[in-house]
Order: C-alpha cells, then sequence, then structure tokens
C-alpha cells in the first residue's frame, strides 16, 4: 500500500493508505483523531472541516494520499498550549453554541478559518462563511453569536439590532 | 468507493501519461468527482491528481493582455489573485460552493465537468475564452457539448483557461439555497465588439449564449433592452427547485441584473 506523510497538529506523522483512503479516515482511523466527525459523508455538512495548509477543507472530500507533504490542523489542534480552551472554543461555550456537539469541530475550523482572512466579520458575513457548516439543534443563531464574540465584539449590542 | 490506484504526478507530461491507462480519471479538486465516487457512480482504475502540477497553479496577466488560470487553480485563488485583474470573474468564482469547497475545487475541473448548473461555464463562454489543453486551444464557443460533456478527448488535460477581459462584465446567480448551484446564472460581457450573454443553470442542453439578449445589448447595455425579450422554456430544466417556466423567466431576469451590476 503506498505511504503518506503530512503534518498533523505540529507534528510529523506517516501510514499507509489505498488510493481510496479519504483524509478524514486516515485522521480517524489511522492516527486516532476522532475530534474530527464525519457527517453527511456527502461533502454537504462540514463536520469534517480541517485546515489544510492554512485553509479550510472538507476532510471527506480530500484523499489522504494528495495531503502528501501538507500541513493539517484539526480541532485537536486548536486547544492552547497548556490545555486551556481557545478563545473561539470558549466562546462556544460561553454563547450555548452546541447542543449536541457533532458539528462544533467544523463550525471551530471553519470560524477560526474566517477569523484568520477576516478579523472582525459582520453578522451577514459570518452567516455567508458558515453556509457549509450545517448544525441541525442550534439554529445556528448561538454559533454566530459565538464567533462574533470570539472576534471582540459585542454580541449583545448585535442580537438586539 | 471502488478500489483504484492514485497517482500524483508533478509534471503535465507525467500526468499525460498517467492518463494514458485503461479506465485512468483525472482528479481536480474532487469535490464533484469524490462523491461520485462515493456512490459507486464511477469506476477507474486509477486516478491522476492533478493539484500537484505547479505549472497548472496560478493567475497571472498573459502577454496577449489575457488573463491566464491555470487549469488546477482552485476556486478561492481566483476569488482572490484575479480581483483585480479581472473583477467579474473572480466574484463568480468567490459564490461557488462554500469556502471549504473553493479551497479544493478547481477551475479545470469545473469546466471538464460541464455541470449544466455550475458557474464557471457561463464566464468562459460569456468572455469567449479559450481553453488550453496539453494539445491544443479551444475556442469557448466549441468547448462545450451539452450537458456533461466538452469537447476534450479522453485522458486530454485542461492545462490553462485564458480570459479576454471585457471592458465591463457581471455575473447574476440565483442560488439553489441548499447545493449553491445556480438555479440560473448569467454572465454578462461587454466588449468593444459587442456585448456576450451565457446562462448556466436554466438549460437541459447546459450551458448556452443568449443571441437575441446579445443583439439587444450590443446596440444599447441597460437592463431596459431586454425587458420586453423572452425565453421559451422549451428545453429548460424542470426539476423540484423550479419549472422550465420559471426558469426561462430567471434567464430575462438575471441577464437584467448582470447588465445592472456591470454597467
Amino acid at each position: 500500500m503506498p505511504k503518506v506523510s503530512m503534518k498533523v497538529n505540529g507534528k510529523a506523522v506517516s501510514g499507509e493508505v489505498e488510493g481510496r483512503t479519504l483524509l478524514a479516515q486516515f485522521l480517524r482511523e489511522g492516527l486516532r483523531l476522532t475530534g474530527t466527525h464525519i457527517g453527511c459523508d456527502t461533502s454537504q455538512c462540514g463536520a469534517c472541516v480541517v485546515h489544510m495548509n492554512g485553509v479550510p477543507v472538507k476532510s471527506c472530500a480530500v484523499f489522504a494520499l494528495d495531503a502528501e507533504g501538507a500541513e493539517i490542523r484539526t480541532i485537536e489542534g486548536m486547544a492552547n498550549a497548556d490545555g486551556s480552551l481557545s478563545v473561539i472554543q470558549q466562546a462556544f461555550q460561553d454563547h450555548h453554541a452546541l447542543q449536541c456537539g457533532f458539528c462544533t469541530p467544523g463550525m471551530v475550523m471553519s470560524a477560526a478559518a474566517l477569523l484568520a482572512e477576516n478579523p472582525r466579520p459582520t453578522e451577514a458575513e459570518v452567516r455567508k462563511y458558515l453556509e457549509g457548516n450545517i448544525c441541525r439543534c442550534t439554529g445556528c443563531h448561538n454559533i454566530v453569536k459565538a464567533v462574533l464574540a470570539a472576534s471582540g465584539q459585542d454580541v449583545a449590542a448585535i442580537a438586539a439590532e | 468507493m471502488y478500489a483504484f490506484d492514485f497517482e500524483r504526478p508533478t509534471t503535465i507530461a507525467d500526468a499525460v501519461k498517467a492518463l494514458a491507462a485503461a479506465d485512468a480519471q483525472a482528479l481536480g479538486g474532487g469535490q464533484t468527482l469524490i462523491p461520485t465516487l462515493k456512490q459507486r457512480l464511477a469506476q477507474p482504475s486509477k486516478l491522476v491528481s492533478l493539484t500537484h502540477i505547479a505549472e497548472m497553479r496560478g493567475v497571472c496577466r498573459a502577454d496577449d493582455g489575457s488573463v491566464a488560470i491555470g487549469g488546477a487553480t482552485p476556486h478561492a485563488v481566483v476569488a482572490k489573485e484575479a480581483a483585480s485583474l479581472y473583477p467579474a470573474l473572480a466574484k463568480l468564482a468567490g459564490q461557488i460552493g462554500d469556502p471549504a469547497v473553493r479551497s479544493r475545487g478547481t477551475i479545470g475541473g469545473s469546466l471538464a465537468n460541464n455541470d449544466p448548473s455550475a458557474c464557471y461555464p457561463a464566464a468562459v463562454l460569456a468572455s469567449g475564452a479559450t481553453i488550453v489543453t496539453n494539445s491544443r486551444r479551444i475556442a469557448a464557443d466549441d468547448f462545450f457539448r451539452g450537458m456533461f460533456a466538452t469537447a476534450l478527448n479522453p485522458g486530454e488535460i485542461i492545462v490553462e483557461v485564458r480570459f479576454p477581459v471585457p471592458e465591463k462584465a457581471a455575473y447574476a446567480k440565483f442560488p439553489q439555497p441548499a447545493s449553491r448551484f445556480a438555479l440560473t446564472g448569467v454572465f454578462v460581457a461587454k466588449f468593444a465588439s459587442g456585448v456576450r450573454v451565457a446562462v448556466t443553470g436554466a438549460s437541459e442542453g447546459g450551458v448556452f449564449r443568449w443571441k437575441e439578449a446579445e443583439q439587444a445589448l450590443s446596440s444599447n447595455f441597460s437592463a431596459e433592452a431586454v425587458r420586453g425579450l423572452s425565453v421559451s422554456p422549451a428545453g429548460m430544466i424542470g426539476d423540484l427547485h423550479g419549472t422550465p417556466e420559471y426558469r426561462a423567466h430567471l434567464v430575462r431576469v438575471m441577464t437584467a441584473r448582470a447588465v445592472q451590476a456591470a454597467a
């Protein structure tokens, strides 16, 4: 079987995969990083979003072999070095932006990609950016609030508009 | 998915060689092909990934003034790097799918697939772009051959797409909110020589030029010029998202919006 090597959350990893092995499968089954979720497996829901060379991708729609040499960041690499939650993760907790939590890893990774690109997005920009991530519990409202809060904006004022 | 071999060439020549194998299939960003493989709707013997070929990535202005985009350039890169060179095209690229899809999906992949509701074919046809493959140049007017069909031969790779830059241009998309494909999308491009109007998402024959609107707009480039025109619903797509009549109506509405946005 072909071998693939990449960097995941700063650590060099490698493994044997099939041609058809998806990046999501390699992360979950090969590396046991099960924080990346597979929701729909049809690249609709965004639960599997990870960062590949700094940009968000749906890891269920990328072959592991296409990630050869790539820098991958997953939800496991999002917490601060001391183990405390990152600003975005903490905002999700503070604003009740998750209920069942299944979509959360993808939401956090997409939110991080948005804020890296656009540090102070408007509510409309947050909703637009997250359209490839589906949450079936929260109605997305609290997720949008959490992302706005993580960007340092006054969520109470925004919600009142 | 059925099992297949996977090759990752780094030059166009190696990719062409790899694609010569029986039932080999080129892989762009995979945003359509991977879901198709998961449903076992295709069974290639080998996938040849084109995203590691450096000479097929990037956006630049060519010597002849056209904007050249490498076939393996992702939508997100076009949205960013073509923004000053061809703003209407960059804007179209920034509206395809969602951010994660735009990170992976490529212009060459989209054109080779020629989905009847994809956005890029409208820009390519309206701009009168040239599709450059590993073996020849194909004019946009000769490239699209109906739903999911193109002039590409088996094993032929879209290396680059060259867009002449119009004086004015805009794309107006009525998105299907679940898939984010175009329920109907119209790209209008005004050149010194005349106006070209290309419609995606509407016809069972895939992307097409709306000649009647082109004529009207060439003498009067305003939304008013298409107000009295109509498109026949015959041959339009009918599905749960919209009837052929609805799409035919949208063609005129989105053309007028595109002209307004371009003017």
